[in-house]
């Protein structure tokens, strides 16, 4: 590769990358996401190059791998160009046909398409299925065309020039003031007003200062960071070294978690592909400016997604939080200013550049801008990861775009903004989701994770879940959060497993408060959240534990019990093979089975293994 | 054994070497030697603190904050199960209680015949297929108990 040293040779370069390229020319696009490498996309791919190179198609077809197009339910996705003919849930037995039907002859292949529910009218085109049309994918729609690995790729499709125009044409300041005329806000959770945190971080006085980009993404549920990591991490990189740049940095650190090993990789290559063309390392295009940028991957702790935790990881520390009395703007990371945001806030910077803060001011509501990744998952039918305008209701998610809920069963409620978050009733369905209204209704944007309830999720459960989870991730360092925690989940495990007693919800909301107040960081300080919303928007489901010692959504294992319906089995036998204690037994052809009671275990491997549903839990 | 010794620690060096000992690196450090040795060996971290110039207590700090790090000798395959927040909805519990039962051992131990560890993750980002059971690299989606016992099988 030649370096590029003036703005003029990336605009050469540029120019020369496209027209190398033939857009009439057949290729085939393969998503290369996480998802779909659960569904076996590497073995999709590595059987259309055997089959391109045997049938001596490599003169007349391209094999891109791309990134997360988003509806990870339906992969292996694969698109055939130049007609955009969208295939869902490929297998490697239909590449042949693929390449013998589509690309040669442009038929189209009726059962890979995707057929819509309502209509059953199969759809051609990726953009004409319900769950992309009311998106607007300003940030990740280039994940489902470009190569991540290819960074000629990301220039064919603009990349690169907001930098380009910002070392030219702007002042440091000017971006600043850009970035928070776009009103973006932070998009790892806070919503901290970006344009704000630059500027005090210019401000600040230091030797060094740097640059974080947070990709630890430890809300589990969410994982729009590690997709944009991974499809498109010179979008990522861009809008850091804009971002250092307007700030008055040298050095970038990129924090990943170690779970995500495909974003790790992704992310290095773009760094050295973007070093060799000269967009990183010294004298940037010409400009005089330097920044290089490190990768550091974390250690798989939910705390080191906070700022000052993940500071002291960077320093080999263990990561725990420290109070902030002093902002990281001031003294962060080795005590210098520092200036940290989420993959998704900085992957927003080069659009704003490039179309500029009036034309981002306009999409969304007054005091959230732009759009927001969601990962839409648990029980919903079009899981994945949907981007969508701020303002749009939480109805339109999970029905226009969601495609409702699976097996006719109802809604009950989403969760949105992880365990720091909260739960949210049908009740407020049409709640339009900014960063305000959900805080409004006690739960919080937080980085994106909406996970959807039916009528078979407990709340209980749910709360007791996430303080669970986070009893396992403080840090220790507190003693609110610490032991707080720890209170917390023992009262709803009591709750659940039938000792609840009247007072534990009064219990449950003085020990809330404690945490709220006393706990030095956010996690311990939002850990109540869950509890409080579901006790709030769910008491009744509360007072049937604790009360009736029953769990309404048949969850809880204490309380409930598993029954052979007796209509409705036929004594297969299938279920006695599946019991691993043999509480169940056969007492004759085409008569119901017999399950023992004292002997099951509620493992419920029977009522998984029953295709006539004839196990009943109550 | 000797042989064993002398080559962890030149891989360990290597490792070092790698990062330019730089203290910051520590956590890097570890997870190269626990992606070659599938745990952290006792003599691995005392080299490291030499090599980074920082007291052992740090190492093992470190070493035993993070989640990922295991410092006894794990099995030939690691299956992790995700119960994170989507596969917790969608019944991930009763898929580990299955695994346990078939492998007769608890999540964070592992087999006596050392072919596998069981452990648990929140959240692998595969959540839109979830539940999720990661083995070694591989990820198995929309797991039920049901299928439970195949996907052991298919590993030797
Ligand atoms: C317990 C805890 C975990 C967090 N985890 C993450 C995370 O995984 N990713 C992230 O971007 N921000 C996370 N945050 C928020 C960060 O502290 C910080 O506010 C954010 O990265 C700033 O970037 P932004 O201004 O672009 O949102 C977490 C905060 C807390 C308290
Ligand atoms: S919750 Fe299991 S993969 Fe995300």
């Amino acid at each position: 590769m030649v370096k590029v040293s003036s703005f003029a040779e990336l605009e050469t370069l540029r120019k020369s990358i496209v027209a190398r390229r033939d857009p009439q020319k057949a290729m085939i696009t393969v998503c290369g996401g996480t998802g779909c490498h659960a569904h076996g996309c590497e073995k999709v791919a590595a059987a259309f190059r055997q089959e391109i190179e045997q049938q001596n198609l490599a003169g007349k077809v391209d094999l891109r791998i791309t990134g997360c197009h988003g509806f990870c339910e339906r992969g292996t996705l694969v698109v055939v160009k130049p007609q955009d003919i969208f295939y869902q849930r490929v297998k490697e037995k239909d590449v042949s046909t693929i390449l013998s039907e589509t690309v040669a002859k442009g038929n189209v292949i009726e059962r890979l398409l995707f057929t819509d529910l309502a209509t059953k009218e199969k759809i051609t085109r990726e953009l004409e299925i319900p769950f992309y049309k009311k998106q607007n994918r300003l940030i990740l729609g280039n994940n489902g065309s470009i190569d991540p690995t290819v960074i000629d790729d990301y220039l064919a499709v603009g990349g690169y020039a907001a930098l380009a125009r910002s070392l030219q044409r702007m002042s440091p300041e000017q971006i600043i003031d850009e970035v928070k005329k776009s009103g973006l806000r932070g998009r790892g959770g806070g919503g901290f007003p970006t344009g704000i945190k630059w500027e005090s971080t210019r401000r600040a006085h230091g030797d060094t200062k740097y640059v974080i980009c947070n990709a630890d993404e430890g809300d589990p549920g969410a994982y729009m960071d590690r997709s944009l990591m991974e499809g498109n991490p010179h979008s990522v990189l861009e809008g850091m070294i804009i971002g250092a740049y307007a700030i008055g940095s040298d050095q970038g650190y990129i924090y990943i978690r170690n779970e995500y090993p495909l974003a790790v990789k992704n992310a290095q290559i773009a760094i050295e592909q973007a070093e060799d063309y000269g967009l990183l390392g010294k004298n940037i295009l010409g400009s005089g400016f330097d920044f290089s940028v490190r990768i550091n991957r974390g250690g798989g702790a939910f705390i080191c997604g906070e700022s000052t935790a993940l500071m002291a990881s960077l320093e080999g520390h263990v990561g725990e939080p420290r109070a902030k009395y002093v902002h990281t703007a001031e003294k962060g990371l080795w005590n210098q200013p520092t200036n940290l945001n989420n993959v998704e806030t900085w992957a927003n910077v080069p659009l704003i550049i490039n179309k500029g803060a009036d034309w981002y001011s306009k999409i969304g509501t007054r005091n959230s801008k732009g759009t927001k990744i969601f990962s839409l998952v648990g029980k919903i039918n079009n899981t994945g990861l949907v981007e969508v305008p701020m303002g749009i209701t939480l109805r339109e998610i999970v029905y226009d775009i969601g495609g409702g809920i699976p097996g006719g069963k109802k809604f009950k409620a989403v969760q949105t903004g992880g365990p720091s978050g909260g739960v949210i009733p049908e009740s407020l369905i049409d709640l339009p989701v900014d960063f305000d209204e959900l805080t409004k209704v006690g739960s919080m944007m937080g980085s994106g994770a909406m996970i959807v309830m039916d009528e078979n999720t407990c709340m209980v459960d749910i709360a007791k879940y996430y303080v669970s989870f986070l009893e396992g991730e403080s840090c220790g360092k507190c003693l609110p959060c610490r032991e707080g925690l720890k209170r917390l989940r023992e009262i709803l495990a009591d709750i659940s497993e039938g000792r609840g007693e009247d007072d534990d919800i009064d219990l449950l909301e003085n020990l809330s408060v404690a945490l709220v107040d006393g706990s030095l960081c956010a996690l311990g300080a939002t850990a109540p959240n869950p509890v409080l919303t579901t006790l709030h928007y769910f008491r009744e489901e509360y007072d049937a534990h604790i009360k009736d010692k029953r769990c309404p959504a048949g969850v809880c294992k204490e309380l409930i019990t598993y029954c052979i319906n007796n209509e409705k089995c036929p004594g297969c036998g299938l279920c006695v093979k599946a019991c691993p204690v043999q509480a169940i037994t056969l007492t004759g052809k085409k008569k119901p089975a017999i399950l023992d009671q004292e002997k099951c275990i509620k493992c419920g491997a029977c009522y998984d293994v029953c295709k006539l549903c004839a196990v009943d839990i109550k | 054994m000797g042989d064993e010794n002398k080559e962890l620690e030149e891989t360990v060096g290597q490792i070092l070497e790698k990062y330019r000992h730089d203290k910051g690196m520590l956590v890097s450090v570890l997870q190269d030697i626990q992606a070659k040795y599938r745990y952290l060996p006792k003599e691995a971290l005392k080299q490291v603190c030499q090599g980074l110039l920082v007291p052992l207590s740090q190492v093992y700090s470190v070493a035993t904050f993070f989640k990922a790090f295991s410092l006894l000798p794990r099995g030939r395959h690691l299956i992790n199960v995700c119960l994170g927040t989507a596969c917790h909805v969608r019944g991930t519990d009763k898929v580990l209680e299955k695994i346990e039962r078939e492998l007769g051992i608890n999540a964070g131990s592992t087999t006596k015949d050392l072919k596998f560890t069981l452990e648990t993750v929140n959240c692998v980002g595969a959540c839109a297929l979830g539940p999720i059971v990661k083995v070694d690299e591989e990820y198995h989606g929309e797991m039920s108990t049901d299928k439970v016992v195949s996907v052991l099988k298919s590993y030797t």
